[in-house]
């Protein structure tokens, strides 16, 4: 099959501009393996490694556009101070193989309900920017997800960063699986507190067909917490994970059951939330 | 860290002072081996003989890449073979249109049940297994079709191409109901029934536990799938490369589905990628052969992982239901047991397994009186057959657990509890035989609990050394630490009156350069246990030379049956010595010649043989000038009998003990576990390359922690969810605990060398160790492994309380 | 269940690598796996294929000294890097530490997942990274084995990362 490797941006777009139904490869990670077990035959790859531009981390003052060819390896070895929570996020891919190939784009595009990085990035409200011949738009990653391995991406468009606000306030991410390393989320949180906004804000992952926010339980915590002193008592912090865990919508599959997920969940939430606040 | 003691027992398993401290361990080093008829003199100097940790002779090829598995072998002219396998667990084959994959370009082959030219069907005990499904399959992933094409690609498109039709057939995947089921093989669903009644049957004890315990499908997941390279040979035959754990089983059941006599089908071992039981039965070996015959080329075949998963036997699932009676200072009056093991579709080694089942239901512990019953069965389930440990990994998960009821019951330590029953040399097992080797249970388990607990938790454990680890989801406070031991008994080697033998052929001639040199050729596979060191330890200090060369092992020499059952240092080291023995005797034969003294007591050093009377010797070298010397010898262990009515009688050769006591930390409310440390004691004999029964052992002890939390082929309706390593998960490097070993050297009369086989041992008793310490931790009863997170989160608690004076109930 | 393997030859392109110091040239479908054509174009064979997702590390390849699963990058994705196997580790017929380091500790057993676990641990030694043993058990996440219990292959990094092991066995 044909494969395309441009190494300008205008050209990869272009690329899908004449073929809308290529398929985009960024680290390798999930597509190859669709593609050695034959769940996908692309015809036609528009390979974007060598795009420069696309992996670069950038900041300005409203916040930090990662490029789409970022990898994980790249987040936690360079970024950790920057994104706090990515890294730590980064950090529970896979192996440090896999971490070295996959891509935040990437991760964005497959949009799996357990994909790592999700949690986080709806977490902190985070844009994804898309490219066509057409212009540039930017999505919510809340609307940019739209089912289990669905997005709004149009067959036209390439991912090509994603933009994070700048955000004072501690952050913790979580992520739980049958293995102490090297597993598919089963459920995973991430915790932000937005000091400035005196918000609370979770990202949940394998929970749901998409990554979930917990609006209720995330208001009922922002009320809770005494923000001068970043503290809430027990209560308040045990009914925020009672709350996020009723905000999950999990199902039973072979990596786990429905009930332990929403089970699970919740005390992730919790513990997600006392890090914060101890942090 | 692991940190090691060898040496005696007497000093290794005192319990009061072991050998060993936490960081900074002594070890005491083994004296080397005198084997029978050499003695101390030849190997006072020879190099990295018997007792020494000596390299791997196949190590730098390993680390440099070059050493060559079945899966790297190539010829110019090889086609790629593929087995189309059933989607269904139980269906009936209506048809099969082969015209589409026969037409496409690049396929050169395509076969069906009907083109097998000789038995139609192969299998280890009892040939119930199609090579090609003809009219039924009965499990999923069961091979109907194969292909062989120029490019794999198109060997893949091939398979695709051939439309099956199938009619579902009722599924029966209730193995409780398998044996009231109509029969879903023409052999009928019950693959062996087996009681045993020991001793006073209706004796009841004062206090009496009862337990009902599950034991999930693991798989032995080595990492080198099945491959194979065949090619035709010039007198009508075939060549077979390939990873295998028995050569001559295998060339036996090819040579009989292709119709050819066993002389026309030579096989030798390809380098092979772990093996744990899962390629003691025919794979790809049979489809392999067809395809070269049929295309008159060589023919490569190599599964992918999925394929692995599902072209490979398993552990047999078991449930078991479990009375314990005993008397109020502890002492066992009975056990009872009904064991149920899931055989799946296909017979393999399932008769075999019960029986260890059965044998060992009681495990290592003098009991006056049992009452088993065992059934291993039919299902459409996926094939069960040999995995280490081979039907005492499932028991023992339920014994110990059981003697842990117990002592809860009896408010006792529960290592006194075992200590007070321990067997020992001279007790009878509940099949009646009486051990009349070493039993050291006492020292394994003392030796176990010896050894110093890992560190206290620290108040600043980085969160990825707690449970979860690299998820980050524990802080220390969430986690509470438990401990458990669990003990264990196996046999070794074959069972039930089978004639095991090994054959070794060891020749000793002179290199061009004039230095002696040994070939010992051996049909033992080598599937990473080092039987290849041993080898040629035994050679060198049986014949006092340094270079020991390896034939590659193949169907050229006798069989030396399988690497299984801990049998091969026993089996296939003992044929290598008795072949060194014959040889050495010609050397001695040839020196009284030489130096004239025909009935001298002559000695065999390192290089030459000696007078010690005169002090005249003769180089090995100068021996050698009339010719080589060559003996090829076959080892029997001591016959053994099978078990009568009642389940009793001397049918195993040997037992091998051992002790795991697990530290756990646990997050109870996650469920999620991480074992921090295994200690072990363990029945080794003596140990002939310390290093590589530590490697045993701590490969094992993965393999025990893996059942224990987090290993399980899921099958649901038949089919296996989780044919992958995304989904199979098997330890990592952050899932592994520090291992500390004491091996307990107790020479075992009978063996060769004194040395018992190690490689099962650490897979036992591992497991209920780590759930004993998961109870311990939570409060949780957890009877059923893997423990899942689920089940520590939302388990029911406690131990089920005892049933003071209840009578038997079958 | 079935898997796909490779491509086929068909709309193969000539393809410029650069393996182990040699300038190549291949000839292979651009999506081909890279752990394919080293295997079967270059005969290659050190690089192992365990499960072609990623999930076992024993095709673990340097690309301009990054460790990658080698079953998961496309050919055409390392065309014009720089490729190292483990066949590249040895320098002048001498081992590598790391291949030393496993030697001296007879770290493999059936030696299927060795070669993935050198050239990963070979990354760390060349980033000059001096490891603890728990780092070191962190960075072999992506490897595994299922002989050895990881334990004489730790050991193994740990004393080729610099550090004298601490535990010995009698020899």
């Amino acid at each position: 099959m044909p494969i395309a490797r441009p190494t300008s941006l205008d050209d990869a777009v272009a690329v899908l501009a004449d073929d809308p139904a290529a398929d985009v490869l960024a680290g390798g990670t999930d597509a190859m393996v669709e593609i050695s077990f034959d769940h996908r035959r692309p015809r036609h790859v528009l390979a974007l490694r060598r795009i420069d531009e696309l992996r670069q981390v950038t900041t300005t003052s409203l916040g930090v556009r990662i490029g789409a060819m970022v990898t994980y390896g790249q987040i936690e070895r360079d970024h950790a101070t920057l994104l706090p929570g990515l890294a730590m996020a980064s950090r529970t891919v896979g192996s440090p193989q896999i971490r070295n190939a996959g891509t935040i784009g990437g991760n964005l595009g497959t949009a799996s309900p357990a994909g790592d990085a999700l949690p986080w990035l709806l977490a902190m409200d985070a844009e994804v920017e898309l490219a066509s011949v057409r212009g540039t738009r930017r999505l919510p990653v809340a609307a940019f997800v739209t089912g289990p391995k669905r997005t709004a991406r149009a067959d036209d468009e390439l991912i090509v960063a994603v933009h994070v606000p700048a955000m004072e306030g501690p952050q913790h991410t979580a992520k739980l699986g049958p293995r102490n390393a090297m597993v598919i989320s089963v459920a995973c949180t991430a915790v932000v507190l937005d000091t400035a906004a005196r918000q609370v804000r979770i990202g949940m992952g394998a929970v749901g067909p998409t990554p979930l926010r917990a609006p209720d339980a995330e208001a009922a915590a922002a009320e809770a917490i005494d923000w001068d002193a970043l503290r809430a008592d027990g209560t308040a912090i045990a009914a925020f994970g009672q709350a996020c865990a009723a905000a999950a919508s999990p199902i039973d599959d072979h990596r786990s059951t429905a009930e332990y997920r929403r089970h699970a969940v919740g005390v992730l939430a919790s513990r997600s939330l006392t890090r914060c606040l101890a942090a | 860290m692991t940190t090691t003691t060898c040496g005696p027992s007497s000093t290794a398993a005192t319990g009061s002072a072991p050998a060993v401290t936490g960081s900074a361990p002594a070890v005491t080093g083994s004296a080397p081996v005198a084997p029978p008829g050499t003695r101390e003199r030849t190997q006072r100097r020879v190099r990295d003989g018997l007792g020494t940790s000596a390299d791997r002779p196949d190590g730098t090829p390993k680390v440099t890449g070059a050493f060559a598995f079945s899966s790297d072998l190539h010829d110019q002219r090889m086609l790629w073979g593929r087995t189309l396998r059933s989607p269904h667990a139980h269906a009936r084959i209506v048809s099969i249109d082969t015209s589409a994959a026969a037409a496409m370009p690049g396929v050169v082959a395509v076969l069906l049940a009907e083109d097998v030219p000789g038995k139609a069907t192969f299998g280890l005990e009892h040939t119930d297994q199609p090579v090609l499904a003809r009219d039924v399959v009965r499990y999923e992933g069961e091979a109907v079709a194969i292909v062989a094409a120029e490019h794999p690609e198109t060997a893949l498109r091939a398979i695709r191409a051939i439309e099956v039709t199938y009619e579902p057939l009722p599924l029966l995947t209730d193995p409780a109901e398998a044996a009231t089921t109509d029969p879903i093989h023409p052999d009928g669903n019950v693959f062996r029934t087996l009681p045993l009644r020991h001793g006073d049957v209706d004796a009841t004890g004062d206090v009496v536990v009862e337990g009902t315990y599950e034991v999930g499908m693991q798989d032995q997941a080595f990492l080198g799938p099945e491959s194979a390279l065949a090619l035709p040979s010039d007198d009508g035959g075939v060549e077979l490369f390939i990873s295998t754990q028995w050569l001559h089983v295998d060339r036996d059941q090819v040579a009989a589905c292709l119709a050819l006599p066993a002389d026309q089908v030579h096989l030798t071992l390809g380098g092979v990628g772990g093996a744990f039981g899962a390629r003691e039965d025919v794979s790809l070996q049979v489809h392999v052969c067809l395809l070269a015959l049929a295309t008159g080329r060589p023919v490569k075949m190599l599964y992918s992982r999925a394929e692995s998963f599902l072209g490979h036997v398993h552990r047999h699932p078991a449930r078991m239901r479990y009375r314990h009676h005993a008397r109020r200072d502890g002492t066992l009056v009975k056990v009872e047991a009904e064991i149920l093991l899931d055989g799946g579709a296909y017979a393999s080694s399932s008769t075999a397994v019960l029986a260890n089942a059965v044998c060992f239901a009681a495990g290592p512990y003098r009991v006056e009186a049992a009452r088993i019953d065992g059934q291993v069965v039919r299902t459409n389930n996926p094939p069960c057959g040999a995995m280490r440990g081979f039907g005492v990994v499932q028991v023992c998960f339920a014994h110990e657990a059981q003697m842990d009821r117990l002592a809860a019951a009896l408010d006792m330590d529960p290592v006194e509890l075992r200590l007070h029953n321990a067997l020992k040399p001279g007790d009878a097992i509940i099949t009646g035989q009486r051990l009349t080797g070493t039993a050291p249970v006492r020292e394994v388990i003392e030796a176990a609990m010896a050894h110093p607990l890992p560190p206290d938790p620290r108040e600043d454990e980085p969160a990825i050394a707690l449970p979860g680890g690299a998820g980050l989801t524990a802080r220390r406070e969430d986690v509470r630490r438990g401990t458990g031991i669990a003990v264990s008994i196996k046999n070794l080697m074959y069972s039930e009156g089978f004639d095991d033998y090994s054959t070794a052929r060891v020749r000793l001639e002179t290199s061009p350069d004039g230095e002696p040199f040994a070939t010992v050729h051996s049909a033992c596979a080598e599937v990473g246990q080092g039987f290849v060191t041993l080898a040629q330890q035994i050679t060198r200090t049986a014949l006092g030379i340094e270079r020991v060369v390896l034939h590659a092992a193949d169907t050229g020499v006798g069989s030396a049956g399988s690497t299984s059952a801990s049998r091969q240092t026993w089996m296939s080291g003992g044929a290598v010595q008795l072949a060194c023995d014959t040889v050495h005797h010609g050397l001695l034969e040839r020196a009284r010649g030489v130096l004239g003294v025909p009935d001298e007591p002559l000695v065999l050093e390192p290089g030459r043989v000696v007078d010690p009377a005169t002090g005249a010797e003769v180089a090995i070298a100068q021996l050698l000038r009339a010719g080589p010397l060559e003996a090829t010898e076959e080892h029997h262990h001591a016959p053994t009998s099978t078990l009568d009515a009642d389940g009793q009688g001397d049918a195993h050769v040997s037992f091998a003990f051992a002790a795991h006591r697990a530290t756990v930390d646990v997050d109870p409310d996650l469920g999620l576990v991480r074992v921090l440390q295994i200690a072990t004691g363990q029945d080794v004999g003596r140990a002939l390359n310390p290093r590589a029964v530590i490697g045993q052992i701590e490969g094992g002890i993965a393999q025990g922690v893996g059942l224990a939390v987090m290993e399980e082929i899921l099958v649901e309706d038949g089919l296996v969810r989780n044919p992958s390593f995304t989904d199979y998960l098997i330890p990592t490097a952050l899932d592994m605990p520090s291992v500390a070993a004491t091996l307990i050297e107790q020479p075992e009369p009978g063996a060769p060398f004194g040395a018992k086989g190690v490689g099962e041992p650490p897979t036992i008793s591992s497991t209920p160790a780590v759930v004993a310490a998961i109870r311990d931790a939570t409060g949780k009863a957890l009877t059923r492994v893997p423990v899942r997170a689920q089940d520590i989160a939302f388990g029911e608690a406690g131990a089920i309380p005892p049933t003071a004076g209840s009578t038997s109930a079958g | 269940m079935a898997q796909d393997h490779r491509e086929q030859r068909n709309g193969a392109e000539r393809l410029p690598l650069r393996v182990n110091g040699d300038d190549v040239e291949v000839e292979a479908a651009p999506m081909s796996v890279l752990a394919d054509v080293l295997r079967d174009e270059l005969g290659l064979t050190g690089t192992k294929l365990g499960c072609r997702a990623g999930d076992c590390g024993s095709c673990t390849v340097l690309v301009d000294g990054v460790a990658i699963t080698s079953c998961l990058m496309p050919v055409a994705q390392a065309a014009g890097r720089d490729v190292t196997t483990i066949e590249g580790l040895e320098t002048d017929g001498e081992l590598h530490p790391v291949q030393q380091a496993f030697s001296d500790h007879n770290a493999s057993q059936c030696g299927y997942c060795i070669p993935g676990f050198i050239v990963a641990a070979a990354e760390t030694v060349a980033n000059g990274e001096v490891l603890d043993r728990e780092q070191v058990v962190q960075s072999l996440s992506g490897n595994l084995c299922r002989c050895t219990g990881y334990e004489s292959i730790v050991d193994a990094i740990v004393d080729a990362c610099g550090h004298g092991t601490d535990r010995e066995v009698a020899s």
